[in-house]
């Protein structure tokens, strides 16, 4: 495996992890560590567990009934599924971005003051920068700074996963995790997020899942393939692509399966 | 082949006549009711619906003001309502958001029950129980008052609310109650801040309903809202409802009569309250997209 440890420092530290759906195993013995402020990505063919996985680390699990996990997962060295965990601060801290996009049914301003009024935030102009801040970091503020009181539902679909992720980030979290983000999108706005990514990374530790294998190399710095619920192999992302180390990765990535 | 195409046409023209069945019948109920009630337009005059005092039977002088009635029915039907909302909604909310499967399987069925009770076992339960309980506990003459009628009456809103309520819920998207967790809102928070607002059109639309049909119960009111004509916004008192009117007075009135055609028209009255309350949900629901335009 690739040396992340001695590079990085860790955000995410996974190890001897099992989940399962009832009696189904659905992810087998992962270990990972994941970098602080790098991308990651996630491939792997569909019912691999690595949207899973992904789903672990904020405990978005939880509310399926009969779910299970064994193992250990930390952030920031903290074991998330402690007992004494607050699942609150948990996802406060852990944003998510899903395969649809889901704004509410609200205002494009209300959408995205929902996190921070939630967490506390009462003041009119204080909600109003931290939506300013969050659409410019989403590079959507230019195109609905006229018109935040309009249903966020009357946006196109490129433009309402940016207001997800601008929803996300409003929140302040450390790690935002990405789940297909641009798999319903056409080229041109799966190319803005994408972009957005590689901005966002200065500021935060993003894991991406994707089915697009040249969306994982062009956006991250590390990728992890997994198969059948096992983690085959995880490095640096231009080594995955260029010289896999498992013949299952290589066969994926060259399209043999999957 | 030609007795191909007469066996369709037939089957169609058929199914055209049951389609258009009930258009005919409320056609043909309004204008019986506007045939019975027109000549009162010329005798009494219409002007006579519009005063403060009902006594159509009288050797000194008949009175065929609607006005005690029509108040009569709104404040039992807005107290039913208002008594019906939060059980409702919060059963409902209950029933798809928060209890296990198991306990839904065993509560929606009860809700159903409740639905079915015959108005007339739901006025004996009224009068027994309901009608002492609020002369005790609000210290009255007599317990038959407004407020016991639309007590009765919430019990049958409220399963209307609930089920349709329900349905509304549960239509919701979760990915919408994924995002709200996802963003670290608790359980609750996101019932309240993103599920129920994008349910509310069918909330709306439930209570509406809910409101139609306790306008237009009759034996339940009857029984229990003591039968005064007066015109009253107190809960305490006892009130008389159009329904009730119309219930009580039609069998021993002389047909032709002026308090005959009075009836009619406290009928009509009541029609196209109802008629109102359907159209305003049914707009709602259209609006929202909860059902084909």
């Amino acid at each position: 495996m690739a040396d992340i440890n001695t590079e990085n420092k860790i955000k995410v530290h996974v190890e001897n992890m099992n989940f399962y759906y009832g009696p189904v195993q659905a992810l087998f013995n992962i270990n990972m560590d994941i970098a602080d402020k790098k991308v990651t990505a996630f491939i792997g063919p569909s019912g691999c567990g690595k949207s899973t996985f992904l789903r672990t680390l904020n405990r978005m699990n939880d509310i399926i009934d009969g779910t299970r996990l064994e193992g250990k997962i930390q952030i920031d060295g903290s074991d998330i599924y402690d007992p004494m965990t607050d699942v609150v601060g948990l996802r406060k801290k852990v944003g998510m971005i899903f395969q649809k996009s889901n704004p509410f049914p609200k205002s494009i301003f209300e959408n995205i003051a929902y996190g921070p009024k939630i967490h506390g935030v009462k003041q009119k102009n204080q909600l109003m920068e931290i939506v300013e801040s969050c659409l410019i970091k989403a590079a959507l503020w230019d195109e609905v700074k006229d018109r935040l009181d309009k249903s966020a539902m009357g946006l196109s679909g490129g433009q309402q996963q940016r207001l997800c992720i601008a929803r996300a980030l409003a929140i302040n979290p450390d790690v935002v995790l990405m789940d297909e983000p641009a798999s319903a999108l056409d080229p041109k706005s799966t190319l803005k997020i994408e972009d957005l990514v590689n901005e966002l990374k200065k500021d935060y530790t993003i894991i991406i899942v994707t089915h697009n294998m040249q969306q994982a190399g062009r956006v991250s710095d590390y990728t992890a393939f997994f198969y059948e619920g096992h983690l085959v192999e995880f490095g640096a992302t231009g080594q995955i692509f260029t010289k896999p180390a498992q013949k299952q990765t290589e066969d994926y990535i060259t399209g043999r399966f999957g | 082949m030609n007795k191909q195409r007469l066996k369709a046409k037939f089957i169609k023209y058929f199914l055209q006549s049951c389609g258009s069945l009930s258009i005919i019948i409320v056609l043909l109920i309004f204008l019986f009711l506007f045939k019975e009630a027109i000549p009162f337009i010329g005798d009494p005059g219409l002007g006579d619906l519009f005063h403060n005092i009902w006594n159509p039977v009288s050797f000194q002088k008949e009175e065929f003001g609607i006005v005690p009635l029509v108040t009569g029915s709104i404040l039992v039907t807005l107290l039913a309502t208002v008594i019906a909302i939060p059980f409702g909604i919060i059963g409902a909310v209950y029933i798809s958001e928060v209890a296990s499967p198991r306990e839904r399987e065993f509560l929606k069925p009860f809700i159903e029950i409740l639905a079915g009770i015959p108005s007339v076992v739901l006025g004996f339960f009224g009068l027994i129980v309901i009608a002492p309980l609020i002369k005790q506990l609000f210290n009255l003459n007599t317990g038959l008052t407004a407020l016991t009628g639309a007590v009765l009456l919430a019990f049958m809103a409220i399963p209307t609310i609930m089920s349709i309520s329900e349905d509304a819920i549960k239509s919701v998207p979760s990915i919408y109650k994924e995002a709200s967790l996802a963003l670290g809102a608790s359980k609750l928070e996101t019932i309240w801040k993103v599920v129920v607002p994008a349910a509310l059109s069918g909330i709306v639309a439930s209570v509406m309903l809910g409101m139609g049909r306790v306008v237009g119960e009759t034996m339940t009111v009857m029984m229990v809202t003591g039968n005064a004509p007066v015109i009253s916004m107190n809960p305490f008192t006892s009130v008389r409802t159009m329904t009730a009117t119309i219930a009580a007075e039609m069998g021993e009135v002389t047909i032709g009569s002026n308090h005959y055609m009075a009836l009619f028209w406290v009928g009509i009255v009541l029609l196209l309250m109802t008629f109102a309350l359907n159209m305003i949900s049914f707009r709602v629901l259209k609006k929202y997209g909860m059902i084909d335009k």
